[in-house]
C-alpha cells in the first residue's frame, strides 16, 4: 500500500503523537545522566529531581523578600502584558482590517502605510520605546502592540477582501448601507478569521514579550529566566520555559474552541 | 415591476469591445432570458443592469429614469453561487432585508413585535418557497438547491421590481431544477417582479421567459473578436405569449402599466411600444 493511503487509526495516532516527546525526553535525560556520572555538580543539564525542587521553591514557597509566590507573580505579570497588547492590537485590527478591506479608498490610503510599517523590525524600536516611554508597563505593551499589530491588520484586511464579492453586492441589492454591510456582512464573518489571525500571532507576542521583559523590567516570565541565567540555574529556566509553552500552547487550544463554539457555521466556510 | 430601456448601450474594456448597439425595451412584469454562448457579455449586460458596472456609452432607464450607478433595492439578484450569507441561518438571511431597511444604524429588530411580524413574514416566503422547517439550519447545511431557493425568498423579501438572475439554476441537477422552474414561475406570477435572466439552458430559457434574447458577436474571426462586441442578434417573443397572471394576494398594476396598455409592434418580434399615457 502506498504511504499516501495509508491512514493511522485512533490508538496508532495516539502513540505517534507521544513520540517526538518522548525521544526528546528520553535524549534529555540520557545526555542530563551521562554528564551527572561524571560530574554531580554539573548544572547544565539538571537532572528531574533537582527541577522539580527549584519548581516547589518557586511555584509553592513564599519567597522572603517579596512576600509572594514568584511563579504566580510572574506569570500574572507577563499574562497581563500579553492580554492587555493583544487586546489593543485585536480590536484595532478588528477595526481598521475592516475598513481597509471593505472601503477601496481606505485601501489606497492605508494599505501601503500598513505593508511598509509590518516591515519595520520592532525589536529595532525597543530603545525608542524605552526613550519615549520610560521602563514601566507602557514600553513594554506597546513593543507587543507595534510587533502583531500591523500583520494582523494586513492579514484581517486580505480575508475581508475575499469575502465573496457577490454577497457584497447581494447585501446592497437587499438595501444595506456601507455601515450595515460593515456591521451585518464583514464583521460577524471576519470575526473567525480574526481568531486565526491571533492565534498566528501568539509566537511573536511571545517573543516580544520575554525580549522586553529580558532588557528591563522587574517581573515576569522572561525577567526571571533572564534573572537567574547568571546563575547558570538550568533547573528553573527549563521548567519556566515548559511553563511558557504551556500557557502559549493552552491559549492556543482555547482560541480554537472559542471558534468553534462561537462560529459552528464557520469549519463548513472553511472547508470550500 | 419595472419597464427598462437600453439606449445603444456599449460596454469596452480598454480596446476590447464586449458590447455594442444593444438597443431593447423590455415592457413591466416581462421575464427575460438572456442567452448567447459564452463571453458574449450576457453577464456583463447584467452586471451593467445591477449598477456594479456602468455602459461605456448610451444608457439604461428604468421606467424613464436612468439606472443608479450602485446596486440599490430596487433590483434584487441571485447568483449561481455565493448568494446567501453563510454566517446566518435560514431565517436570519430572510429577514436581513427587513431590518437593512427598519433599522439604520444597528441593522437588527430590536423589541418582540416587531421582530415578530417581521419572522412571520420571513416563515411565511420560506413555507412558500419550500423550506419550512429549515429555519434554523446555516446554509452550508441546505442542498444546492434549497440554497437557491433561499436565495429567491431572500431577494424577494425586500420587495424589489426587478428580479436578475445569473445562471441561478445552472449548477443544480435536472429534477431540482424542474422543481424550482415551478418555483420561479409561481414567484413571477405571484409578485410584481420584472425578471432578467442569464442563462446557458436553452429549455430553461424558452420554458420560463416570456422573452428570449440571444446575444451574438457578428464577426467572429480572430482578429475582429477584440474590436467587435456581441449585440442582440434575436429577440424571440415566446409563443403562445406567456403573461404574469395576477393572483389575489397582490394588488394589480396601475393603469397603463401593464400588458394591455402596449401595443406590439409589427415586424420586431417582443418589441412593444409603450403607449403614450395622459
Amino acid at each position: 500500500m502506498r504511504l499516501v493511503n495509508i491512514r493511522p487509526g485512533r490508538q496508532t495516532r495516539f502513540y505517534l503523537l507521544a513520540l517526538p516527546f518522548l525521544l526528546v525526553a528520553i535524549a534529555y535525560f540520557a545526555g542530563s545522566s551521562a554528564r551527572l556520572t561524571q560530574n554531580p555538580n554539573d548544572k547544565l543539564l539538571p537532572a528531574l529531581p533537582s527541577m522539580v525542587q527549584a519548581v516547589k521553591q518557586m511555584a509553592f514557597e513564599v519567597d522572603p523578600r517579596t512576600g509572594g509566590h514568584l511563579m504566580l507573580s510572574d506569570t500574572v505579570a507577563s499574562l497581563g502584558r500579553l492580554g492587555s497588547a493583544l487586546a489593543i492590537s485585536t480590536v484595532a485590527a478588528l477595526v481598521l482590517g475592516i475598513v481597509i478591506g471593505l472601503l477601496p479608498g481606505a485601501n489606497a490610503l492605508l494599505g501601503p502605510f500598513v505593508s511598509v510599517t509590518s516591515m519595520v523590525p520592532p525589536l529595532a524600536l525597543l530603545p525608542i520605546l524605552f526613550i519615549v516611554m520610560g521602563l514601566g508597563e507602557n514600553s513594554k505593551i506597546a513593543l507587543i502592540v507595534i510587533g502583531t499589530l500591523p500583520c494582523m491588520i494586513r492579514d484581517l484586511a486580505m480575508k475581508v477582501q475575499e469575502l465573496p464579492r457577490e454577497q457584497i453586492v447581494k447585501a446592497q441589492t437587499l438595501g444595506a448601507s456601507t455601515w450595515q454591510i460593515a456591521l451585518r456582512v464583514a464583521m460577524p464573518q471576519t470575526l473567525p478569521r480574526l481568531i486565526d489571525v491571533l492565534r498566528l500571532q501568539l509566537g511573536p507576542a511571545w517573543l516580544f514579550l520575554i525580549a522586553a521583559e529580558a532588557i528591563a523590567s522587574d517581573s515576569g516570565l522572561g525577567y526571571r529566566i533572564f534573572l537567574v541565567r547568571r546563575y547558570l540555574a538550568m533547573d528553573v529556566i527549563i521548567p519556566y520555559v515548559a511553563w511558557i509553552t504551556l500557557l502559549a500552547f493552552l491559549i492556543d487550544v482555547g482560541l480554537r474552541l472559542m471558534q468553534r463554539r462561537l462560529f459552528p457555521w464557520f469549519a463548513s466556510v472553511r472547508a470550500e | 415591476m419595472s419597464a427598462i430601456r437600453f439606449d445603444d448601450v456599449w460596454k469596452e474594456y480598454g480596446d476590447h469591445i464586449v458590447l455594442e448597439r444593444v438597443t431593447m425595451e423590455v415592457e413591466p412584469r416581462a421575464f427575460i432570458a438572456l442567452v448567447g454562448p459564452s463571453g458574449c457579455g450576457k453577464t456583463t449586460l447584467l452586471r451593467m443592469l445591477l449598477g456594479e458596472e456602468q455602459p461605456s456609452r448610451g444608457q439604461i432607464l428604468v421606467d424613464g429614469k436612468p439606472l443608479l450607478a450602485e446596486p440599490d433595492a430596487d433590483r434584487g439578484v441571485v447568483f449561481q453561487r455565493y448568494s446567501v450569507f453563510p454566517h446566518l441561518t435560514v431565517l436570519q438571511n430572510v429577514m436581513l432585508g427587513r431590518e437593512f431597511r427598519d433599522a439604520k444604524f444597528s441593522a437588527r429588530l430590536f423589541g418582540a413585535a416587531r421582530r415578530a411580524a417581521a419572522a412571520d413574514e420571513a416563515m411565511k416566503l420560506l413555507a412558500e418557497v419550500g423550506l419550512a422547517g429549515q429555519e434554523s439550519k446555516y446554509p452550508s447545511a441546505l442542498s444546492g438547491g434549497m440554497q437557491q431557493r433561499l436565495a429567491l425568498a431572500q431577494a424577494i423579501m425586500r420587495g424589489p421590481k426587478i428580479l436578475l438572475l445569473d445562471e441561478p439554476f445552472g449548477a443544480l441537477d435536472p429534477g431540482i431544477r424542474a422543481d424550482i422552474h415551478v418555483l420561479m414561475k409561481r414567484l413571477w406570477n405571484e409578485t410584481h417582479l420584472t425578471v432578467v435572466m442569464v442563462t446557458h439552458d436553452l429549455s430553461e430559457a424558452f420554458g420560463l421567459a416570456t422573452r428570449v434574447i440571444a446575444l451574438e458577436r457578428s464577426r467572429n474571426r480572430p482578429e475582429e473578436r477584440e474590436r467587435y462586441g456581441a449585440t442582440v442578434s434575436r429577440d424571440l417573443e415566446i409563443f403562445p405569449r406567456r403573461r404574469a397572471e395576477l393572483r389575489s394576494s397582490v394588488q394589480p398594476a396601475p393603469a397603463g402599466t401593464t400588458r394591455s396598455g402596449k401595443e406590439h409592434q409589427p415586424g420586431r418580434p417582443g418589441a412593444l411600444v409603450l403607449k403614450e399615457q395622459p
